[in-house]
């Protein structure tokens, strides 16, 4: 176990190590001098140069990589010179609205696909296996933001039955709170209910062809005892695998549907920084979400093979 | 010698003939895959044409501002008085276009990073160390990230696409590759002296070209939505040239006065990621029954 761990651990230094070098290379991905486009044409040449020194880019590159990488470590992520403030900061302040609606996403993601997966792979070849796929493939096909101004443009304008824009802290109350992501969530979890609903029907198609499962059934069990207690515990793993892996995508997703909502989380701060051209900003969000998901996959292959001992020997 | 020779490229025109119209008749017979292609095929005509009945999508009409569906205008006016129809059509031309040059631009980095991958140990663990790393960022996100360096443009879209997407066709190319690799006539050729650039190009690309014709299609289908937030981001096609994703930015400013600005060009987006789609998942279960989708 501890030498399974300590491999696993040691394959994710390479990953980092690139996940850090593309983060640093995008303010040189800027056309001509970052600090000039950063501040705009009407900045003079002293404050284009004092903006060059505080972002240390007349240092030689390895040199500038160094720093940041060591001041990245310490939790520095550089100071937005927009905001004048650090960008961690900035970021943690941003962060609870998303990190609140992913998990509101996730949460009704999975109250729908994986009961829709149990019920399409139970009844498959038939008219609901098929509307559940229709449905699936439809959630896959609509991106979150376009559903998004749909909900808004149906429940917000139309019907007028929820706000369309804005949010209220959890310190409020959660229903006020609950209120507001409500329709958010719906379009972040849509695409996410139609991943894991699809890889719950296959998933449980394999295991319900199992032999341990006719004996199941030829003892007598009752449908539903079979599905749930037997078939699905052994189906969970590819779905946790599945909801592991778009967790990173869901936050990502949760940044672009805010901005329909006006949701003032992560998503808001990088329009706001794309606008200023404020690439410090946009470093630290991209580092520290690209980081979250490759821990939170680690997470979960360390949590896979403590639940299947099998995945250690592989 | 010259006998055999051209009875055996004739037998080989016949196989890849008789092959070819097998494959055509089991996608006629595939209903979703035919529906996917002929929605994909009247947008791409709607795109192509558009400039001869769609009138001009940048003309300004202060007279006709905001003005709802009619006969002269059958998806109404945006803010400025232009023609949302006009748009909506401009726009496939944007989105298709960025859609397809990056996945021509993808499939060509992909396939080739993804053979010298599958047949190199140095090279596989170098590119799929970088691919892994780039694959950790979220795609939308790391797009979003290349636009703010590199600037709002056209141009500066199809290269964050191409970044973004490249490593999961590597990727399937390699996975591809490395089973075309170990089977016995590759050996054959190995011993016979081939050289790595003959075997690789002539003797293994042909097998991975079923995955990679269908991960191309996925690529198409995802850089028309990551355009889409993208521009919808401001961080896309500049204004005011017309794209999907930033009609849909000004139609949501003005959600409460005109629908049609969303509705539209929403209802575009969705029938094209749609067909897209089903094309592709049709053309898996045509090509590679036993190939599965990252996402």
């Amino acid at each position: 176990m501890v030498g399974f761990l300590m491999r696993r651990a040691a394959a994710l230094i390479p990953v980092l190590i690139v996940v850090a070098i593309v983060t640093f290379l995008l303010i040189h991905l800027m056309p001509g001098d970052a600090a000039a486009v950063m501040l705009g044409p009407e900045a003079t040449p002293a404050q284009v140069e004092t903006l060059r020194q505080s972002l240390g880019l007349n240092e030689p590159l390895y040199a500038q990589f160094f720093t940041w990488v060591v001041s990245a470590l310490q939790g520095d992520l550089g100071q937005s010179f927009f905001i004048g403030l650090p960008v961690a900061t900035v970021i943690q302040a941003a962060l609870a609205p998303t990190i609140n609606l992913a998990i509101f996403a996730e949460i009704i993601a999975i109250l729908v696909g994986v009961p829709a997966g149990i019920v399409a792979a139970r009844k498959q070849g038939t008219g609901t296996d098929q509307t559940v796929m229709v449905g699936a493939l439809l959630g896959i096909s609509v991106p979150s933001f376009l559903l998004g101004l749909f909900l808004m443009l149906i429940f917000g304008v139309l019907l007028g039955w929820l706000p369309v824009a804005g949010y209220s802290p959890l310190e409020d109350g959660i229903f006020e709170t609950l209120k507001y992501l409500l329709l958010p969530a719906i379009a972040l979890g849509s695409m996410q209910a139609a991943l894991i609903a699809r890889m719950t029907r296959t998933s449980m198609l394999e295991t319900l062809s199992k032999p341990y499962l006719k004996t199941a059934k030829a003892k007598g069990l009752s449908g539903n005892r079979i599905i749930y207690k037997h078939a699905l515990r052994n189906a969970a793993m590819p779905i946790l695998t599945t909801i592991g892996q778009t967790l990173g995508t869901l936050v990502a997703g949760a940044a672009v549907v805010e901005t329909v909502f006006n949701v003032p989380g992560i998503g808001q701060l990088i329009v706001n920084s794309i606008e200023r051209r404020d690439i410090v900003v946009i470093q630290g969000v991209i580092l520290l979400i690209a980081v979250s998901y490759v821990l939170i996959n680690f997470l979960v292959d360390v949590l896979y093979s403590v639940l299947d001992p099998r995945v250690r020997y592989s | 010698m010259t006998d055999t020779m051209t009875v055996g490229s004739l037998n080989r025109l016949n196989k890849t003939y008789s092959r070819r119209s097998m494959f055509l008749r089991r996608f006629g017979a595939h209903k979703l895959a035919m529906t996917g292609g002929i929605v994909l095929a009247i947008v791409v005509a709607v795109a192509i044409l558009g400039p001869v009945f769609a009138g001009d999508p940048l003309t300004l009409n202060p007279s006709q501002r905001l003005a709802p569906p009619s006969l002269d205008h059958p998806f109404g006016t945006d803010n400025y008085g232009r023609d949302t129809f006009a748009r909506a059509v401009a726009g496939a031309r944007v989105s298709l276009l960025v859609g397809a040059v990056t996945a021509l631009i993808t499939s060509v980095l992909g396939a080739i990073v993804g053979l010298f991958a599958a047949y190199n140990r140095i090279a596989d663990t170098i590119l799929m160390r970088i691919s892994d790393g780039l694959m950790a960022f979220p795609a939308i996100l790391l797009a979003i990230a290349i636009m703010a360096a590199m600037g709002q443009q056209t141009s500066n879209v199809i290269i964050a696409l191409s970044i973004v997407f490249t490593p999961y066709v590597a990727r399937i190319v390699r996975s591809a590759a490395l089973v075309a690799k170990e089977q016995t006539y590759v050996e054959a050729l190995r011993s016979q002296g081939a050289s790595l650039f003959r075997i690789l190009w002539i003797n293994i690309f042909p097998n991975v070209l079923s995955p990679l014709i269908v991960q191309a299609t996925f690529v198409f289908a995802d850089s028309i939505i990551t355009e889409a937030a993208l521009s919808f981001l401001g961080a896309g096609v500049p204004p005011p040239a017309p794209s999907w994703g930033n009609m849909l930015l000004d139609g949501k400013t003005l959600i409460y006065s005109a629908w049609w600005m969303t509705v539209f060009p929403g209802a575009f987006i969705m029938s094209t990621i749609l067909a897209v789609n089903l094309l592709g998942d049709g053309l898996r279960d045509l090509l590679d029954p036993t190939f599965n989708r990252r996402k």
